[in-house]
């Protein structure tokens, strides 16, 4: 039982979205206590398997059982899980789980009478992402980009809001476009080693004093790589799907694919940076660092800058994403010697998570409850939704980064890095940001704390947002929102500030699985 | 001239064209209005990468990989050593085709869903020309900001 | 908006060519993909998989395609999820555009009376049809049934066999199509093939192995042995593939050419 683990934890959302999708139809009851079943199964294969690699090192699993006794290294497709991925893999589980008890009577509303088929794909999409994390195998990583990318389009697009069809239909030309090129890099270094497995194109690359590894191709495969993981985590020049495609999705949609697709994508990107080409490699051999870190500044401020010129509040947390990414791309990119930067960059995924999370459910709530897509809505919301505003404010404080919340410890380290590296321009981007951030939340806590205007629901007349519903109520008697609703939001909060104040441990945990992979450049 | 014909273009014929073909789906995608126009661009494009990858998987004088008598050949390879063996230059190189199924498989599924997605899009603003289609949202902004 | 797309155009394309400038040349069965890696002094860097796929396949899975047996077999947790992603094709377009409430407002313009059009066109084309599609659907049985031993498998067979659907559809309407080829049976069909073929792999875990394992399957499956059980235990996930695949190629066309009401079809 226990070596199955790494199976169990992509298999039991995919025999569950089977499930919901030959049951579904018949009963919509029956697709939650499926959905939160088959989560509870993988966070408990997550939980199990993150022990064995704590106690016994990293795991491998030979799907098909092709282990490198009956065949060659890579014949078969391996699932490997180290420390990094084991917590990663945690993390989505929880996080799905809490969207899923978000979900119970959202879902309902917002997809009216496609609820079976919005667990399915919800569901393939936690597949696409476990599958994502734990893979050991580049092209099977591309199959799963894929399954994790077609059924968030479908998720988007699923709403009634025509901007959100038009963002999900950028978001497939860009999302092809990117995943195309991360297959083309695979082609590449696929010619050059012979290999598909991630540990033996590192092998291959890095044997007899790494001529392999120096050639052209080998960089294009890299660049190609890069540019096609950056599309799919909106880095700086290569954000403009996202924050169109997250604030128009339906909202539990949005709660989904916002802390989860582009965190993934930037863990697949130290796993390919780490795993396939190594740290000496990358910044050794390649040493783009200072370039990549400038973009990182660049993204950072620009996407603080574009988070305070907008006035809707789930646009404004979008260009906030687009920041936090720049955040950790930067961070992964430091390369100072003792993988500080690494660290944080690692520590902030986990916490990035938690955080977005936290946000965007309260602003779904907020949205949902008093119409208030705009900042200005606000007024008076302290009042009347005391406990969702609560939870708005212990993810603001967080995204903030204010002790002892897990945001303030992701910046600490990712601080720490800058300053080791000597990169100065970065530690200063992200004192500014954390200025902007600042200005940002306590503008809003202002309206909401004094503010006394109510929401009189701005009469959305066009039928334009996605969050009009089929409540007609204009004289809003805003209460509180849902118990099944503020659960999720308060746990998530439990989680951003619990995940602060036991920092340590789990930066022991990263330190000591990044350590060897330094070591190894020497 | 000639001498840059043999060496470079010549021993990397398919890969020059697959390169070609990748940028006319490149341009038709980023500087197409019509959003069809743009989906034909984004097959041409994954279907440049089936052609890198096939190219990948040739050796001149191979024939296709199916092995005749598979059993027969294992048995043989058994009994009499390296010599009854399977000679794997005779046969193409299996990974790429199987890799390609893979992607041809994902382009079907990604094109039918952006078709999917492209007919809702007609459905909702009645045109599939992307400067119209954004000039209507703009309008639409200015008739409700926050819509 | 042209000049930046010619300007990433120009990037991306010489920095492809770039890379290809130290390619092998093309056809060269000593290259690193085809052969595995070497160094420059000619020692190889581990084992090369393309020459393992080719040697030892006939001893391991006694299965003559190659192709069939790395995608069922070695990389088949790949085409597991190859499938997956083509019925989360299928739910995803049900999701964009299947109607589910009648409503005026999303309905097209009704479609055209088309028995003015005159019947012989409808006489040829309908006495084809009836003639062709068991045809084709006998043939695609083939392709899905001998994937082992020659060019075929459960994605060719079943793409065929959706066609021939399709054919039906287009040639009378999609009505009678679906009189018989329902939305429920379509969208089970879809999952019950992939429930096939990760139900293979499950067997295998019940029986202490890892997931996809065919291997272990001797024990269930009469009158074989460790291989035989690999070789039939592939064309039972090829059959699964089909399901699948012939469930959504239909009911992406069914649901595109009717604007996802189900109705009239093109």
């Amino acid at each position: 039982m226990a070596d199955q683990f790494p199976a169990i934890i992509v298999l039991a959302p995919l025999f569950g979205a089977l499930i919901v999708g030959l049951a579904g139809s018949r009963d919509h009851r029956i697709c939650f206590p499926v959905v939160l079943v088959s989560l509870a199964v993988s966070l408990f294969a997550s939980l199990g398997v993150f022990l064995q690699v704590l106690q016994s090192g990293p795991v491998s699993y030979f799907m098909s059982g092709w282990d490198t006794e009956k065949s060659v290294l890579g014949a078969g497709i391996e699932l490997r899980i180290d420390a990094i991925n084991g917590l990663v893999l945690i993390v989505i589980a929880v996080v799905s789980i809490l969207v899923s008890i978000f979900s119970i009577r959202r879902a309902g509303e917002e997809t009216t009478e496609k609820t079976p088929q919005f667990y399915v794909l919800f569901l393939l999409l936690t597949v696409g992402i476990f599958g994502m994390t734990v893979t050991n195998d580049a092209f099977n990583l591309f199959v799963l980009v894929e399954v994790s990318s077609l059924t968030s389009y479908a998720l988007i697009a699923m709403g009634k809001a025509r901007r959100g069809t038009m963002a999900a239909f950028n978001y497939i030309l860009m999302g092809t476009v990117g995943a195309s090129f991360y297959l083309l890099g695979v082609g590449y270094l696929y010619l050059k080693t012979g290999t598909l497995n991630m540990g033996h194109i590192h092998e291959v690359l890095t044997a007899n004093g790494g001529e392999i590894g120096r050639s052209p191709s080998v960089m294009v495969a890299f660049v190609m790589i890069l540019v096609g993981l950056w599309i799919k985590m909106a880095f700086f020049p290569l954000y403009g799907w996202l924050p169109n495609a997250y604030s128009y999705a339906p909202s539990t949609s949005g709660c989904i694919l916002a802390p989860l697709m582009t965190k993934v994508s930037v863990y697949v990107m130290i796993r390919v940076m780490l795993g396939v080409f190594g740290w000496e490699w990358v910044f050794g051999h390649l040493g783009w660092n200072h370039a990549v870190v400038w973009l990182a500044v660049i993204a950072i401020l620009a996407g603080s800058v574009l988070a305070l010129a907008q006035r809707e509040l789930k646009k404004m947390l979008c260009y906030l994403i687009v920041a936090e990414v720049g955040y950790m791309v930067g961070g992964a990119w430091l390369a100072d010697s003792e993988g500080w930067g690494m660290t944080g960059a690692i520590y902030h995924i986990l916490a990035d998570a938690f955080m977005t999370l936290c946000l965007f459910i309260a602003a779904s709530i907020l949205v949902k409850r008093c119409k208030a897509r705009r900042i200005e809505d606000l007024g008076g919301m302290f009042k009347k939704m005391p406990v969702t505003m609560t939870g708005f404010i212990i993810g603001a404080l967080a995204m903030i980064g204010i002790p002892p919340t897990c945001g303030f410890f992701s910046k600490f380290y990712l601080i720490r890095g800058g300053i080791e590296s000597g990169h100065w321009e970065f530690v200063a981007a992200l004192i500014l940001s954390s200025l902007i951030n600042a200005v940002l939340f306590f503008r809003i806590f202002e309206i909401a704390f004094f503010g006394n205007k109510p929401a009189e629901g701005h009469g959305h007349e066009e039928g334009e947002t996605s969050e009009q519903g089929s409540i007609g109520e204009q004289a809003l008697s805003v209460r509180e929102a849902r118990l099944s609703t503020l659960i999720p939001l308060l746990v998530t909060a439990a989680i951003v500030i619990l995940l602060g104040v036991f920092n340590g441990p789990v930066i022991a945990v990263i330190r000591s699985a990044i350590e060897p992979l330094i070591a190894v450049g020497g | 001239m000639k001498e840059f014909f043999e060496t470079s273009i010549e021993p990397h014929f398919n890969y020059w064209v697959y390169v070609i073909l990748m940028m006319i789906g490149l341009w038709a995608v980023i500087a197409k209005n019509n959003l069809i126009k743009k989906l034909i661009g984004m097959s041409i494009f994954q279907t440049a990468i089936i052609l890198f990858y096939v190219s990948v998987g040739v050796k001149k004088g191979s024939g296709i990989p199916i092995i005749p008598k598979a059993k027969e050949a294992a048995a043989g390879a058994g009994e009499h050593g390296a010599a009854g063996a399977v000679n794997p230059d005779l046969f193409a190189n299996p990974l790429p085709h199987v890799l390609m199924l893979t992607a041809i498989v994902v382009g079907v599924s990604t094109l039918g869903v952006a078709l999917a997605v492209a007919q809702q899009l007609f459905k909702d603003f009645g045109t599939l020309e992307e400067d119209e289609i954004l000039e209507q949202i703009k309008t639409a902004d200015k008739a409700s900001p926050d819509g | 908006m042209k000049w930046f797309a010619l300007i990433a155009v120009v990037i991306t394309g010489s920095l492809l060519i770039y890379g290809v400038s130290d390619f092998p040349d093309w056809g060269d069965a000593q290259s690193p993909a085809n052969a595995g890696a070497k160094s420059s002094t000619g020692e190889p860097i581990g084992e090369s998989v393309s020459q393992f796929y080719i040697t030892e396949t006939g001893r391991l899975t006694h299965v003559p395609n190659l192709v069939t047996a790395v995608l069922a077999d070695y990389r088949g947790y790949d085409t597991m999820f190859e499938t997956v992603v083509i019925f989360a094709a299928g739910m995803a377009i049900f999701a964009i555009l299947r109607v589910l409430r009648e409503d005026k407002h999303t309905l097209g313009p009704p479609a055209k009376d088309t028995t003015a059009d005159g019947d012989h066109g409808r006489i040829i084309v309908g006495t084809t049809c009836k003639i062709l599609i068991p045809v084709i659907q006998l043939f695609s049985l083939y392709v899905v049934a001998h994937g082992h031993y020659s060019p075929g498998g459960g994605f060719q067979g079943g793409v065929m066999l959706g066609a021939s659907f399709i054919l039906l559809a287009v040639a009378k309407d999609l009505g009678s199509a679906l009189t018989w080829f329902t939305e429920k049976r379509f969208m089970t069909l879809a999952c019950v093939g992939i429930l096939i073929y990760a139900g293979f792999g499950l067997m295998a875990q019940f029986l202490q192995r890892h997931f996809l394992d065919y291997g272990v399957l001797h024990v269930i499956l009469p009158k074989t042995d460790e291989v035989m059980a690999r070789s039939h235990s592939m064309l039972g996930v090829e059959i699964g593939v089909a399901f699948t695949v012939t469930a959504i190629m239909f009911a992406i066309y069914a649901n595109l050419s009717s604007r996802g009401e189900l109705k009239r079809g093109l």
